[in-house]
């Protein structure tokens, strides 16, 4: 924290503040209308996500060919680009159901708690509970891996 | 007098127009777009479950987090906030409440929990910034999740569970 950019930490309240509130304006922060989306009542959802990702696709092609670097922090613009395995399809499909089930996900959960929907601490109560037990889980089977290869 | 084919499909399937999805998704890119452009990170909502679970538990997975725990504490309060702005500004206000039940909330979040670690994103991590890196995993990652989550509402909704 002590080496970082003075300027670290306010970019990251004011780009939290805009994402925040684009994910009120877009009422993604109701999980009435995700579920709309899913059972195909509304087909708005896609022009957030979507919306979203194209104006960070430009940045993220832009941003490296203007500059070395970020300017408030070391190394250079990546992608974000994580690597291919089982886990991306076994977890996405975990991740599908729970928000086929529930209408929110995280980003949505804390914007759901900005709006005044209090009743959306019961979805965060139980994504902590969820990422705790995989924590606890996967932990515990990487320090078997040490053991047995690929326990994971 | 009947609508032309495109308007009432228009009307049909987008009850709510397509300006408040369109303009609410630019703002979720720009935001993530600010913190890409001064700091090169890729802001993604889930990381924030692991780095705070990091406080009260020595487990090497959330360990991992340790270090940007305090930064995704910043990021989590300011999403909060942003949304405490819209419902201030051109919201209602803090009336909103759902009325989706609260088991539904409580179990699917502990999958979204589950499953946005397990699989190395959700919707903004995976969604946004990994479709915006034009990054495969993430592509495959977003199709799954999202046909997985149309056949589980759609069956929720099947069975007469509503809302």
């Amino acid at each position: 924290m002590t080496d970082r950019h003075p300027l670290f930490v306010p970019t990251i309240v004011v780009g939290g503040l805009i994402f925040g509130f684009g994910l009120g304006y877009s009422h993604m922060a109701r999980p009435e209308v995700v579920l709309d989306f899913l059972q195909f009542d509304d087909l708005g959802l896609p022009f957030v996500m979507f919306g979203g990702a194209a104006v960070t696709g430009l940045v993220y092609f832009v941003a490296p060919r203007l500059l070395d670097g970020p300017p408030l922090a070391r190394g250079a613009f990546e992608r974000r680009l994580k690597s291919f395995d089982r886990n991306v399809v076994v977890g996405g499909a975990i991740f599908g159901a729970g928000w086929g089930l529930s209408g929110i996900c995280p980003g949505a959960a804390y914007a759901s708690l900005g709006v005044g929907n209090v009743t959306i601490l019961w979805a965060l109560a139980g994504m902590f509970a969820g990422a705790y037990v995989q924590g606890v889980w996967r932990s515990r089977a990487a320090t078997g891996d040490a053991a047995v290869a690929n326990a994971d | 007098m009947v609508d032309p084919l495109p308007l009432q499909l228009l009307a049909e399937y987008f009850p709510n127009g397509i300006a408040r999805y369109a303009i609410g998704g630019l703002f979720v890119g720009l935001g993530a777009s600010l913190i890409y452009f001064g700091t090169g990170i890729s802001a993604g909502a889930s990381s924030f479950l692991e780095s705070t679970l990091s406080y009260v538990s020595d487990r090497s997975r959330f360990q991992q987090y340790a270090a940007s725990r305090d930064w995704r504490w910043v990021f989590t309060l300011s999403i909060v906030a942003g949304a405490a702005i819209y419902s201030l500004t051109l919201g209602d206000a803090f009336a909103y409440e759902t009325d989706v039940q609260v088991w539904r909330l409580f179990v699917g979040g502990g999958l979204v929990g589950v499953g946005t670690r397990v699989g190395k994103g959700c919707t903004s991590g995976h969604g946004v910034c990994g479709v915006g890196s034009a990054s495969r995993t993430s592509l495959v990652g977003v199709a799954t999740f999202l046909l997985v989550a149309i056949g589980v509402a759609q069956v929720v909704a099947a069975l007469g569970v509503s809302p």
